[in-house]
């Protein structure tokens, strides 16, 4: 089914949810993020309905498209956020901790909720063709993520990670309105596929502004991609924010972000003056991402800031696809990578939240001797580990394999060289959790507890992990 | 499509599963390793040297786009290093001591190890021998950690960035090599990349092979690239040093015989000084560094480096005999250092210290142990009757064979047996001869299960040792002409 009606199914059935909440008078509220999940499963199944001729409304066609991109990323954002809102059951104990009193054991109804509204704009954002859809989508689920970042309201780090969040985010927005507004005093349109024939009429005197409005733009997409030079929100947001959210925005976010980056790149390629010097910027981009998210990465104690070096990282290496747009196979090998990105981060993620629930904090010595308190934490911690580190047999290999692949085919020896040091040293990192859950003693021996939910939300992601990394092709294909 | 092969790889895995699943760790590995060595045993019987080539092939798509599938396959090096990865598999786990924590990862980490060198050896695809190589890092880097002794964290951490670093410079230069095939006809699977090199439709550049050098090399331990291998095996428990130093490390060398040598022949020519200059560095440096070292644990450790050198140079000779001479070698290196670290981690067990200040007269309280390790480290030497032996000398005809610059390498090769002899000897002489300590009286020899453990590793090294044809008219299937 076409883009546009999947997301209004989406935000229906937030509204739905968010009256079922409002007129239930059950306290505990698991089953909204049970419900949302199931109604988020039910629309993926839509989307696999066949699309549904041209678009109804004349004007719609100009700002939303139904490509490959926009169908794989619709269903990937789908998965993702169905993923979060299973996490959100498994939160419920810290969400009570951190609300205000009169509302202890409430409040966590709107918080499975408004990630459907994120998971809607950002939906919009992957199908978005026209600038002012994309910033519309965009202040969608960023507002939404706001909201959902300062959820803890009693927690100093969480509203820390909030605050950072929305000053940043607004400077960002800031970046790309003002971006939009230059390409469009120049070019006199904010469509994106419109932009190359608009631009090649165009006098060089006005190439300059022009270069100004994308750079803007470029600025705007590496907050979001969480790209250099604007990575810098993310170790204290993720480490501040819910860990649900966090997960939600290593992996959706980012998503999102990417796919605008590539449309508006694969546009510009058409003008090959333009597309060299954007590609110079995006390899100079790749390379600074890889070595800052990498080698910050290795000094942190924290598991969620980790993670959120180890986002920076993978950045980089989606960048490296990016910068090689040229190649046919550079979408199928980043769409690839972020399926198995969101398996493994996610996975990370889920490990993590299971362990902080019962020892009570992030750190990387949480995890000491995970391996005897709950091996199939450890172990679902290990292949999470393996895969984000780029071992065989997972999808992250897979995915390293096909990026560096398309890489070195369009000439990028140098990213490819420092791909390789920089995967040297996630593998210090990533090794590092293994280190904690395998070499250290646990402070106490009792066992961790995993709820059911969690456990088939392991199995699950682990499979996503194994199948990928070992038959890699039908996802491919859907993706050529 | 004979699933034989797949069947090697897949029982260690299955045994692991069913470990995690909760059945009884020791049985299951025990199991498994035994049919392992029965399957291996039987390809080895049954593959047909009239008919050569590859034989047993099975094959699965993966990514048929980019030309890569998982095939699996077998010519007479491939069934000699199944052989001995089989053997020392079953060896290592079978002399594992009793764990008393986490008895089930110990296992799991040993069968994926196995999984990992057998599925490499028995790949015919380029990708899929890289990656079961990978397979074998995670459980290396937890068991030399959690079981291992010393300093072991520190080694464990050197061995794992070293060789993650290896990996990923050899998947570039495996990735460069790809990408220099013509478009139409990419592939990883070995034989076409054979068939096309022998064609001449395909002229990767030498600088590949520089890169394959350095990334195969420093999983070999190929001097200057060599310094995590010592402290690792020093530190790793014992069927952990066994596996790699006698099994995972080969793999190195089997890389560059099945992708250099058919496929890099002149540039194999042209870089030819360099690999020679690295190997006199391997003999003449890294041997005199082992007779300086004052534990035994270490003195195996760098013996093991210091023998690689001999490899390489039966490879660097380029010729039939040399190139035999190297894989002969690699078989019997493979047991020879496996028996030296599974006897050096049982003294380590009786003990609790290996160094030469403190052993010494032990041949009087364990006098078998003391026999089996005179075996190991003759073995080692290369006296004739191994295994070893018949390799070295092949390679040191090989190598007369090339041509006037193998003069040099050859001299400091004869040089390199004496300098073995004399720190296998001094080490044989401060762990088994001389006065002994009082401390020592109460210590027991070696137990069935060790001594049956270690006489499967030195028989077959005896059996190759005086009938060398055995693997010679074997591993002559895979030299390419």
């Amino acid at each position: 089914m076409n883009s546009l009606f999947l997301e209004i199914a989406v935000v229906l059935l937030g509204i739905v949810l968010l009256l079922v909440e409002a007129f239930s008078d059950r306290s505990n509220k698991d089953y909204l993020a049970y419900l949302g999940a199931a109604g988020l499963t039910g629309v993926l199944a839509l989307s696999f309905l066949p699309q549904i001729g041209p678009l109804p409304m004349s004007s719609a066609a100009a700002f939303i498209t139904s490509d490959i991109l926009s169908v794989f990323f619709v269903r990937f954002l789908l998965i993702a956020t169905i993923v979060t809102l299973l996490m959100i059951p498994g939160y419920r104990t810290v969400l009570v901790r951190y609300l205000p009193s009169e509302r202890a054991g409430g409040g966590v109804g709107e918080f499975a909720i408004l990630p459907l509204f994120v998971c809607a704009g950002l939906m919009w954002m992957v199908s978005a063709i026209d600038f002012i859809m994309i910033f519309v989508s965009l202040e969608l689920a960023t507002i939404t993520l706001y909201v959902l970042v300062t959820y803890l309201r009693q927690n100093t780090a969480s509203l820390e990670a909030g605050t950072k969040f929305l000053i940043l985010g607004a400077l960002s927005t800031g970046f790309i309105v003002y971006g939009i507004s230059w390409i469009f005093g120049v070019t006199g349109t904010t469509n994106i596929l419109a932009l190359p024939d608009a631009i090649s009429t165009l006098p060089e005197s006005s190439l300059y502004a022009l270069l100004f409005g994308i750079a803007m733009i470029l600025v705007a997409l590496s907050f979001k991609t969480g790209a250099f030079p604007f990575q810098f929100w993310i170790p204290d947001v993720y480490q501040g924010a819910p860990t649900p959210i966090t997960s939600y925005l290593s992996v959706a976010s980012k998503a999102a972000g990417f796919v605008v980056l590539i449309r508006f790149l694969l546009s510009l390629e058409a003008l090959p003056l333009l597309a060299n010097k954007l590609n110079a910027v995006i390899t100079l981009l790749a390379a600074l991402t890889l070595i800052f998210g990498n080698f910050a990465a290795i000094p942190q104690t924290n598991m969620k800031r980790l993670l959120g070096y180890s986002s920076v990282a993978h950045a980089g290496y989606l960048l490296m696809g990016v910068a090689s747009l040229a190649s046919l196979m550079a979408i199928p090998a980043i769409g690839f990578y972020f399926a198995g990105y969101l398996a493994m981060t996610m996975l990370a993620f889920v490990v993590l939240q299971a362990v902080s629930e019962a020892t009570g904090g992030d750190e990387i010595s949480r995890f000491n001797g995970l391996s005897k308190r709950s091996p199939f934490l450890a172990g679902a911690m290990l292949l999470s580990a393996a895969s984000l580190a780029g071992i065989p047999f997972t999808a992250g290999f897979i995915g390293k394999l096909l990026i560096f692949e398309v890489a070195l085919k369009q000439g990028h020896y140098g990213l490819v060289m420092l791909g390789c040091v920089t995967v040297a040293a996630g593998f210090y990192y990533y090794f590092k959790v293994l280190r904690a859950m395998y070499w250290q003693q646990p402070s106490e021996e009792t066992a961790i507890p995993v709820s059911a939910t969690t456990k088939w939300l392991i199995l699950l992601l682990g499979a996503g992990i194994l199948i990928l990394g070992v038959y890699p092709e039908p996802l491919l294909a859907a993706l050529r | 499509m004979s699933l034989l092969l797949i069947l090697l790889i897949v029982l260690p895995l299955a045994a692991s599963v069913l470990i995690m699943l909760g059945a009884a760790p020791r049985v299951m590995a025990l199991g498994a390793a035994i049919l392992n060595l029965l399957i291996s045993v039987a390809l080895f019987a049954r593959y047909d040297l009239t008919a050569g080539g590859w034989q047993f092939l099975s094959e699965w798509k993966i990514l048929p786009k980019l030309g890569i599938n998982m095939t699996l396959g077998a010519d007479g090096l491939t069934l000699t290093m199944l052989l001995l990865a089989t053997l020392v598999t079953l060896s290592a786990i079978w002399i594992a001591p009793k764990i008393d924590k986490r008895e089930g990862v110990y296992y799991v980490c040993l069968l994926f190890i196995s999984a990992g060198v057998i599925g490499a050896f028995a790949s015919l695809d380029v990708l899929f021998l890289y990656s079961f190589h990978e397979l074998a890092l995670i459980p290396t880097f937890i068991m030399i950690g959690v079981w291992g002794s010393g300093d072991r964290q520190a080694a464990a951490w050197k061995a794992t960035i070293y060789l993650g670093l290896g990996s990923f410079i050899l998947l570039i230069g495996l990735l460069a090599l790809y990408l220099s095939i013509p478009a139409v006809s990419r592939t990883m699977d070995l034989r076409q990349l054979d068939q096309m090199a022998a064609a001449g439709t395909f002229h990767p550049s030498s600088l590949i092979y520089l890169i394959l050098l350095v990334g195969f090399g420093s999983l070999v331990s190929l001097f200057p690239f060599h310094s995590w291998a010592p402290p690792a095996y020093a530190c790793a428990p014992a069927p952990t040093a066994m596996m790699h130093a006698g099994v995972l490390k080969k793999f190195g060398l089997y890389g560059l015989i099945r992708i250099a040598l058919p496929l890099f022949p002149d540039a194999m020519h042209q870089f030819n000084g360099l690999l020679l200059l690295l190997v006199i560095g391997n003999i003449l440096y890294i041997g005199y560094v082992t007779v300086a070292q004052k534990r035994l644990d270490w003195t195996i450790g760098y013996s093991s480096v210091m023998h690689m050198g001999y490899i390489f140079l039966g490879l660097a000779s380029l010729n039939i005999i040399g190139v035999n001479g190297a894989m002969i070698l690699m078989f019997a290196h493979g047991l020879s250092v496996a028996a030296a670290f599974a006897l050096c981690g049982e003294i380590r067990r009786r003990t609790g210290t290996l160094d030469y200040s403190e052993l010494g007269g032990l041949a009087k309280v364990t006098p078998v142990l003391g026999l089996l390790f005179g075996f190991a480290a003759m073995a080692s030497v290369g006296l004739p009757g191994f295994a070893n032996f018949a390799g070295e000398i092949l390679v040191f005809f090989g190598a007369t064979a090339y041509g006037p610059t193998m003069i040099l390498p050859v001299i400091v090769g004869v040089w390199g047996v004496v300098i073995s002899a004399i720190y296998m000897l001094r080490a044989y002489r401060n762990t088994f001869w001389g006065p002994m300590m009082t401390r020592w009286d109460s210590l027991t020899d070696i137990t069935p299960t060790a001594l049956g453990s270690v006489i499967l590793l030195l028989v077959p090294l005896m059996i190759v040792g005086f009938y060398p044809q055995l693997l010679v008219k074997m591993v002559t299937t895979a030299i390419p002409r």
